[in-house]
């Protein structure tokens, strides 16, 4: 069993899986921290970005300064931005057999999987990740297609001249590998490969192993997976929470007795208590919005919003703010709304009951309804018109680098009034911020990331008790910024394995068993014979029969009658024609009685020797030699056969045989 | 005993004797005693026995084995302590796994045990235990073979005995005792693990505590080798309890304060970032004690930490705590602690690490500590270290993590450290650095009052309010403030919808405005409608909010504004109080009406002089304040609340009556009663009010009618029935037999309710 790991990033995994006779890729995630290294790209024309100078290298040589800009110190690729792929040369991607996804922010680099690389398998994941997921790829390629760029810069990732690059350009990793996004096309293509499942949904594959999703309660739809034949038993954990926020709460009783868990998607923030950073939210949103600012919220387009719209909903008349409009900006600003409403089935219990009364499962209905909550597809159109200051805009996207985002970056950056409030917590703010500088706007950070914290996890594991823990490397050791807090990593016995990007892991466990069926004709046929109190045994001649993974004892073929002969069947006739068996031996041989048993018999002279294996006997008179070993006998004698098969029968009078 | 109870006895002690019925309720039995208790401190309990022999009857009846419940058990075997019982016969039952019995029998045994020695015969009662009464030996041959005991619970049962022995009798013969079993009571400390060492504790506590035996110097030998021989966190009480005590030996009292040093000695120890910082138990202790490690449970360790915390934060104040008192590595110590709760320590050692992962987020260490800390206030430490601690409690203000018990701890220790650091007396302004403090705070205040959590912006309004009134007339404060936006959230948070929140949103207002730190409003937009003043917001929340706690507190700023002469108040104090009286008599909730009430007497205060033995107003005066009464219609309100159906609304007016009375008419001349003007309307609306029909008017009330009508009324009668208690029928010793009699046999249906 081997764990092929295509990316570094712990919460977006992609990893494959070889496991039985079967590949399985889980989670395709898609590094996008890639883009900030890029130049935001501006929805309405930016003088000030469109003016940032060149770069050029110390001696003066400038002729990367149409592909390099320089902002405050820091340079920017002026291109299209690109992602870092998971990779795609450590194993032929093209024999993976099934792709597994968790959650919706881990299918992100799916066409890039599904599309480029000879894969014809299939993807399993639940409906809300299908339908959310398709509406994060759709904003992504919306956001990217809206802002044609004329240039693609490719110059500065020529490994010698990357060299010469200012950081974090010169330490970027594999940037030859870096590509632009992918096309609605392929991303229709890609979901049309998915084949949806429900929570504890069983799906055989090729009959070798059973996969099935488990509730992870961190975002709708997401799942942990199990991966199990009869007897092995993988856990898959990515994203997962414990926290009770919208969706169905974790199951966790079904991780129990795994033999290896491969454990992802823990916080990024753990130090951060989701809670309050809700409250940190709520209070220096109110503060600006009281001083007549205006706030900015990057996120992305469903999940913590849900949660962050309901916690206002019940803050801002307490907070009189009850007259400051809020606006949700983004391509499918309506279709996540509503969605969100209509997948009752993987809420948490409170809004399912909801449901049935009936109403809304999520508050931000009825901020609809009051006008409190306006949503609009992009900033263009209707909502230039609506537009009231102060107020607060959700808007994707949280790199800062492409969206309705980087328009009010533009817009509002230049005042103290105003606040941007980082909430996601995938992107470092200060390198998000950085194009933008210098900033006069107030910058707060407040990640909410209701994944799994090193706490949770360490009861998790005691509870759920698997054999081997499988993680990324960067969950073994404490964070790099706080060495000493040795409570911030998992903490198992026995240690977890640690894998990093472009690593093979062989995991720490053999197969040692297989299920095979006996027919039921067959089974009919067998003598089984007690060796020992609950132990019996038979011997079977059978035709091993495997098709699909599956394995089948059938009878024999009876041997074909000769034709024209009329003669009346014998009750021989049915027995097989095979080769008379020599009857199997069990038991082992105690020295002493044997040796008394020899001299009864008329032998003298008997010597035994104790070898490192059993014992020699040694007939020195008969010049003959009884090995007694273990699982074997040999009687050694020259050429006497009479004598050799009166020893042999007597050695088989301490045996059983059946 | 009256009559009625005499008859209504014999009964009873059936009931209670009889296991098929079942007494209801636990308190009734408390109660029961404590009657007895009342009538065997009256006269005699032998007299008492004779009258009653079913008493005698039912104390005999419980010796029979038998199915009794062992409340009723219980109950039997202190009424018997109380008649002092001349028998130990219910010795047996002091093994009883009832906690209830155990203690009862314990409390006995004691009882039985003082009775035999002391009295009359006292002088006679040899030092020696064995001299004594037969049924004493008896009980002290038991207490030792209890102590001897490898059972626990027997040690335990003797320990507490022995406790209460030392603590409620204070005879020759404990000396006796002491002599005669401390030796078994040492030999308890050679056992490992330590028997019920919690009891041992009390036990020697208890001994320390007693003027008789305190001079025995085995006495702190024990104490001391305990001290040695406990765990860090069973000792810790016994460590606070000595160092509590007026005089002990100074080495033990060194001992003792080590023990509760210990774990912030380690806690110093293990964040040291560098070697130089004087340890905390240098100057103490010198090396009497290595610092030993922490309990390796988390659980154990917080518990260690907590309680040693609290057992110095109590120790700080008192006039016996240890001297020299290690200020400074305390508050090191301290600070050390926050750090760690909150992450912001980066320890080197491996013990270090572990107590980050240990203390991380624990709320109960941080609450302990910044408790600790506020009380390390009053006395200061080096400017280095005030700046660290300035630094952390900046931190766990500002923290998104702090829980709100927390902030509203860190508030409280914040203002502690603030107004201590308030330069020499009398030139009265922050030092510098406090000054810088303030500033930040106030940003984090300016958050914190927009917290979506309403503990958060409550503990804020209180600092805030607190604050202001001790450093409002600051001008480095005032500055600070005023430039802050925090006024004008305060001003905004009378709308909270959360009550608890308005009302200190009202303390807050009150006391911005008492020092002019309320400013207009300047954003544009308010500048169209005229702002109300902070006198008619504070009106409005009186007068419409739902709730009476923002009611009340309005109520008490109301009064402290007319006894501070509140400039918009001083104006015009009797359109003032008229306003806030009308509002007051007509709410629904007894406190606005009290609160009321105490405006009131300000006012009579303000126009008649401060209440006191000195005597009557003059005429003119008088003549005068009484008009001003009339037209505010104070007399209407008093009158109205002297049939109040609260007790303590009628109690507070008919003592504002009195002290009017007091000041109006001379005692002199009570009795001319005759010639003033008519009273009969006036007196027959108020046999009317208190009748219950509170709707009739009182119409125009002329002073001397006001007079006529005090004269005319017994408000002294009135006192006395209004200080008995509203349920003194209830409370009867009649009516509690009657209602046990009447519930017997009704079991079950409130046995989960709590009195």
């Amino acid at each position: 069993m081997k764990l092929y790991c295509l990316s570094g990033h712990p919460t977006l995994p992609c990893n494959v899986l070889k496991f039985k006779s079967t590949t399985i890729m889980l989670d395709c995630g898609l590094d996008m921290t890639s883009t900030l290294n890029f130049l935001p790209l501006p929805l309405v024309q930016s003088p000030r970005l469109s003016n940032l100078p060149g770069w050029s290298l110390k001696d003066g040589n400038a002729f990367l300064d149409k592909e390099l800009k320089e902002c405050s110190g820091h340079v920017f690729v002026d291109s299209v931005p690109e992602f870092c792929l998971p990779e795609t040369e450590l194993i032929d991607l093209s024999t993976v057999d099934v792709i597994l996804i968790s959650n919706y922010h881990c299918m992100m680099a799916l066409p890039y999987i599904t599309e480029h690389t000879g894969f014809t398998g299939t993807v399993y994941a639940t409906e809300p990740t299908v339908q959310i997921g398709r509406l994060l790829m759709e904003e992504l390629v919306n956001f990217i297609e809206r802002v044609p760029k004329a240039q693609s810069a490719s110059l500065w990732k020529n490994k010698d001249i990357q060299r010469l690059l200012p950081s974090p350009l010169k330490d970027a990793v594999e940037v030859s590998t870096w590509r632009r996004c992918y096309t609605m096309q392929e991303v229709n293509s890609a979901l049309s490969k998915i084949q949806l499942v429900g929570y504890s949904q069983k799906i055989e594959l090729f009959g070798a192993v059973q996969v099935t999703p488990l509730s992870s309660g961190y975002a709708l739809g997401s799942s942990n997976w199990i991966i199990q034949s009869h007897y092995e038993k993988v856990s898959y954990v990515s994203g997962s929470s414990l926290l009770t926020t919208h969706p169905q709460p974790m199951d966790q009783a079904s991780l129990k007795n795994s033999d290896v868990l491969i454990l992802t998607g823990l916080t990024q923030i753990p130090t951060a208590n989701p809670d309050s950073m809700v409250g940190e939210f709520c209070s220096n949103l109110a503060l600006t919005v009281r001083n007549g600012g205006n706030v900015l919220v990057p996120c992305y387009p469903s999940g913590v919003i849900y949660d962050l719209l309901e916690c206002l909903y019940q803050y801002i008349d307490s907070a009189g703010l009850s007259s400051i409009p809020f606006y949700f900006i983004s391509p499918v600003a309506n279709s996540s709304l509503e969605f969100s409403q209509i997948f009752a089935e993987w809420l948490c219990h409170n809004k399912q009951t909801k449901v049935y009364l009936p109403e809304p499962p999520f508050p931000h209905a009825e901020l609809i309804q009051t006008n409190k909550l306006k949503h609009y597809p992009s900033i263009h159109g209707d909502f230039s018109n609506d537009f009231r200051q102060p107020c607060v805009v959700f808007t994707g996207h949280p790199s800062l680098r492409f969206g309705d985002v980087v328009h009010f970056m533009e817009l509002w950056g230049k005042s103290s009034l105003n606040t941007v409030i980082f909430t996601e917590p995938d992107f470092s703010y200060l390198e998000a911020l950085a194009p933008y500088q210098p900033l006069a706007m107030k910058c707060i950070y407040c990640p909410i990331d209701t994944r799994l914290n090193f706490i949770q996890v360490s009861k998790l594991l005691k509870e759920v008790q698997p054999l081997h823990v499988v993680c990324p490397e960067q969950y073994t050791q404490p964070p790099p910024a706080q060495s000493h807090r040795m409570d911030l990593m998992v903490d198992c016995q026995p240690p977890a394995m640690s894998y990093r990007r472009a690593e093979v892991l062989a995991l720490p466990f053999k197969r040692r068993y297989e299920k095979i069926e006996i027919m039921p004709e067959l089974a009919d046929s067998l003598v089984p014979m007690e060796i020992k109190p609950g132990i019996s045994l038979a011997t079977v001649s059978a035709v091993l029969h495997t098709k699909d993974n599956k394995h089948v004892l059938q009878p024999p073929p009876r041997p074909t009658q000769p034709t024209g002969g009329k003669k009346r069947k014998r009750a021989s006739d049915d027995i097989p024609d095979c080769k008379v068996l020599k009857p199997l031996l069990s038991g082992s041989i105690p020295v002493d009685q044997f040796v008394q048993t020899l001299e009864k018999h008329g032998f003298s002279d008997i010597k035994v020797e104790d070898t490192a294996k059993g014992h020699i006997v040694l007939l020195q008179e008969a010049e003959t030699l009884i090995q007694i070993e273990e699982d074997s006998t040999h009687i050694i004698c020259d050429d006497d056969e009479v004598l050799r098969v009166r020893l042999r029968d007597l050695v088989l009078k301490f045996l059983q045989k059946f | 005993m009256d009559p009625e109870c005499a008859r209504l006895l014999p009964a009873l002690c059936d009931v209670l004797a009889d296991p098929r019925q079942p007494v209801a309720d636990d308190t009734c039995l408390e109660k029961l005693l404590d009657w007895f208790k009342a009538v065997t401190e009256a006269g005699s309990s032998l007299l008492l026995l004779q009258d009653h022999p079913c008493l005698v009857e039912l104390l005999f009846h419980v010796l029979k084995p038998q199915d009794l419940s062992s409340r009723i058990l219980s109950f039997v075997l202190r009424l018997a302590g109380i008649f002092a019982a001349q028998e130990n016969c219910f010795q047996y039952l002091q093994g009883d796994p009832s906690l209830f019995v155990a203690s009862a029998a314990g409390q006995l045994l004691v009882r039985v045990l003082d009775l035999a020695l002391c009295g009359p015969a006292e002088g006679h009662i040899s030092l020696q235990a064995w001299d004594w009464p037969a049924c004493a030996r008896k009980i002290v041959c038991h207490l030792e073979d209890c102590l001897r005991s490898e059972a626990t619970p027997r040690v335990t049962q003797a320990l507490h005995v022995l406790t209460t022995a030392f603590g409620h009798c204070h005879g020759l013969w404990t000396q006796g005792l002491w002599v005669q079993l401390s030796p078994l009571v040492a030999r308890l400390l050679e056992k490992d693990p330590v028997p019920a060492p919690h009891a041992l504790v009390d036990l020697l506590l208890s001994v320390a505590r007693s003027s008789m035996l305190s001079s025995d110097p085995g006495l702190w030998e024990t104490a001391a080798q305990t001290l040695s021989r406990l765990s860090p966190t069973q000792a810790g009480p016994l460590a606070a309890g000595i160092l509590k005590l007026q005089d002990c030996p100074q080495a033990l009292r060194i001992q003792a304060f080590g023990v509760l040093l210990q774990p912030l000695a380690f806690v110093l120890e293990a964040t040291a970032q560098a070697p130089g910082m004087p340890g905390l138990l240098e100057g103490a202790a010198g090396d009497l004690m290595a610092v030993d490690t922490l309990p390796p449970s988390k659980s154990a360790c917080v518990g260690l930490l907590c309680s040693a915390l609290a057992h110095l934060e109590l120790l700080q104040p008192l006039p016996q705590r240890p001297s020299p008192w290690p200020q400074a590595p305390l508050l090191a110590a301290v600070v050390a602690i926050l750090r760690l709760c909150n992450g912001s320590a980066a320890p080197n050692s491996e013990a270090g690490g572990r107590l980050c992962a240990m203390l991380g987020g624990c709320v109960r260490v941080q609450r302990a500590a910044l408790d600790f800390l506020g009380v390390l206030s009053q006395g200061l430490g080096p400017q280095e270290l005030v700046t660290q601690v300035f630094a952390i409690l900046l931190e766990y203000l500002v923290s998104p993590d702090s829980s709100p018990t927390v902030l509203k701890k860190a508030f409280q220790a914040t203002l502690c450290w603030l107004l201590s650091s308030a330069a020499p007396p009398g030139c009265c302004d922050l030092e510098p650095y406090a000054q810088l403090v303030l500033g930040e705070l106030l940003s984090v205040l300016r958050k914190r009052l927009c917290s979506p959590c309403w503990e958060v912006r409550d503990s804020g309004l209180e600092f805030l309010t607190q604050m202001t009134r001790h450093q409002g007339g600051q001008a480095g404060f005032r500055q600070a403030l005023l430039a802050s936006e925090v006024p004008e959230l305060t001003r905004q948070l009378l709308q909270d919808p959360e009550s608890y929140v308005r009302a200190s949103a009202v303390a807050a207002v009150g006391q911005l405005s008492s020092w002019g730190l309320l400013a207009a409003p300047s954003s544009p937009e308010h500048a169209a409608t005229p702002q109300k003043t902070p006198l008619e917001e504070l009106l409005l929340v009186l007068t419409t909010d739902s709730e009476g706690f923002p009611r009340r507190a309005v109520m008490r700023v109301f009064t402290e504004w007319l006894r501070d002469g509140y400039a918009d108040v001083a104006e015009d104090p009797e359109r003032f109080v008229a306003r806030v009286l009308q509002a007051a008599s007509g709410d629904l909730d007894w406190e606005v009406r009290v609160q009321g009430l105490e405006l009131a007497l300000a006012f009579l205060e303000q126009l008649l002089g401060p209440c006191g033995p000195s005597a009557v107003a003059p005429p003119g005066a008088l003549a005068q304040a009484l008009q001003a009464l009339c037209r505010v219609q104070l007399f209407e309100f008093a009158f109205r609340s002297l049939f109040d159906c609260d007790r303590p609304v009628a109690q507070k007016s008919c003592d504002l009556l009195l002290f009017l009375r007091a000041k109006a008419i001379p005692s002199s001349n009570s009795q001319e009663a005759g010639d003033g003007p008519d009273v009969t309307s006036v007196e027959a609306a108020l046999r009317r009010w208190q009748a219950g029909e509170q709707g009739q008017p009182l119409g125009e009330l002329a002073p001397e009618a006001v007079l006529a009508v005090l004269r005319s009324m017994d408000l002294e009668a009135l006192q006395d029935t209004l200080a008995e208690s509203s349920d003194h029928v209830e409370r009867s010793p009649q009516s509690l037999l009657q209602d046990m009699l009447a519930t017997v046999g009704v079991l079950g249906d409130n046995e989960a309710d709590c009195y």
